[in-house]
């Protein structure tokens, strides 16, 4: 029988090896999502980072991407053996959902909200905010039943961090989901049409 | 010029100034530069040469580390400050205020890329449900006892109750041998009795004692329970002769609240 050319062969090989990526990384295995640079290169071999760029070039037609996050915090230039070993590897929408789409993921209007005045307001405070403080700027958009309810929900969800002395953080699904600079400059460029529409009625008054 | 112990009192509150100052600027996410650490290093300088006993140059050490506490913030601040990320934390709350909920929803939508991610069983569930689903009782057994509810029962020494005061120091079988003695007693023509009504006292600790040896009486076969879920009516009926059911049925246990409330019901029902 005669043999598959080489090129065939590999083909075959990385299909394979990203089907195998596919199960690691969409089905959810521990706590967390996705899976450690570590488990995809016992499970994948040594060219682990190959296989990932693969499906994230195959995901990309579908609007998904291979994303890694790694431990440092913001990614470096050049990430070394050591770092993408420590980093976690997840499955994330590579574009962005609108609005009435959130609702198919079970997620209210208002917490939407919510969680995007918590991360925007933490970030502001450098990263560290106190509960109450965040509490407070919630309270002047949802009702006051709601707040201790969602901050507990991001807190689950791993979009927030709490320690013993009732202070906030940004946590690990913060970091892999949500784009921070684009957030806070997106904010800062939006300007509010209810305001707008106040002052030109006010205008219009005056005049 | 002060005296020697005059100016280490005073140097001791400056330095739990000093302490208390970094705390709340820590604490408070303040500008870690509203502190002039050149300040607070000559005050520590001044005092440090009184410093003799263990406890102050404790609390000399302490405000040494708060300073450098601070000091690594102000690092941090200035490093945020040069990121892209830094804007002035009161614009991004203005914002937050007047934008509406809509509005920050669809921003946030943009920025935002959720995981994907699959719940599935995995092999150790798996593993757990078999173990669960061997050990579950068939559905006739759980049904045959339904409207109550069956519980472990918990052990309780003697020598315990006799500490809590529950029981008397005697024979604790002499006293179930009585307690049953008095039950055959009470029963009526029925040869039963209504549970409250036979473990009611006139105290409350006397009822809860009493409840506490009709339970030894059932347990060890010299009395039953009967009971009518519909009437939520619970008699005791003696036996005759103490039966053993141990091995040839199925024991359950039924937890009977012998609550205080319940007491000053009874109580009040029997006044009436």
């Amino acid at each position: 029988m005669a043999r598959k050319p080489r090129s065939l062969r590999r083909k075959t090989y990385y299909a394979m090896k990203m089907k195998r990526a596919v199960h690691l990384l969409f089905y959810k295995r521990h706590s967390k999502p996705g899976a450690k640079g570590w488990e995809l290169r016992r499970e994948l071999g040594s060219d682990y980072i190959k296989v990932t760029n693969l499906l994230d070039d195959y995901l990309e037609n579908l609007d998904l991407q291979v994303k890694t996050v790694f431990e440092e915090g913001s990614p470096p230039e050049n990430p070394t053996r050591e770092e993408l070993n420590r980093a976690r590897f997840f499955i994330t929408l590579k574009g962005s959902l609108k609005t009435k789409e959130a609702k198919l993921i079970g997620w209210r209007i208002d917490d939407i909200a919510g969680l995007a005045v918590s991360i925007a307001y933490i970030i502001s405070k450098r990263g560290k905010a106190s509960r109450k403080e965040v509490g407070d700027v919630l309270r002047n958009k949802l009702p006051n039943w709601r707040v201790d309810i969602n901050l507990n929900r991001y807190i689950r969800y791993g979009y927030l961090n709490e320690d013993e002395n009732g202070q906030l953080y940004l946590d690990w699904r913060t970091r892999t989901e949500v784009d921070e600079k684009a957030l806070v400059d997106l904010l800062l460029r939006t300007e509010s049409q209810s305001a707008n529409q106040t002052s030109e009625e006010r205008d219009t008054i005056g005049t | 010029m002060p005296s020697t112990s005059r100016k280490k009192r005073l140097g001791r509150e400056e330095l739990q100034g000093i302490v208390e100052l970094c705390e709340s600027i820590e604490d408070k996410g303040l500008n870690p530069f509203l502190v002039d650490i050149e300040d607070l290093v000559a005050i520590m300088r001044e005092y440090f040469k009184e410093w003799e006993k263990p406890d102050e140059l404790i609390l000399d050490a302490e405000a040494l580390n708060r300073i450098s506490t601070i000091i690594k913030l102000q690092s941090e601040w200035v490093k945020h400050r040069a990121t892209s990320l830094y804007t002035d934390p009161f614009l991004i709350e203005d914002k937050l205020r007047t934008l509406n909920v809509q509005e920050i929803v669809e921003v946030f939508m943009k920025t935002w890329h959720p995981i994907v991610e699959l719940e599935q069983i995995s092999i150790h569930g798996l593993d757990e449900s078999l173990k669960y689903w061997e050990s579950l009782p068939p559905l006739d057994e759980r049904w045959k006892n339904i409207g109550f509810q069956e519980w472990e029962t918990g052990t309780v020494t003697l020598k315990e109750m006799v500490k809590q005061g529950l029981l008397a120091d005697e024979a604790f079988s002499e006293r179930l041998e009585n307690f049953w003695e008095e039950l055959k007693g009470d029963a009526g023509d029925d040869g039963k009795i209504d549970y409250w009504n036979f473990i009611g006292a006139e105290t409350y600790k006397e009822t809860v004692d009493r409840a506490y040896l009709t339970s030894f009486l059932v347990t060890y076969g010299y009395a039953t329970l009967e009971i009518h879920p519909l009437e939520e009516d619970i008699f005791v009926k003696p036996y005759q002769k103490p039966v053993s059911s141990l091995g040839k049925e199925q024991l359950v246990s039924v937890p009977i609240p012998v609550s205080y409330e319940e007491w000053l019901r009874w109580r009040e029902s029997r006044e009436v």
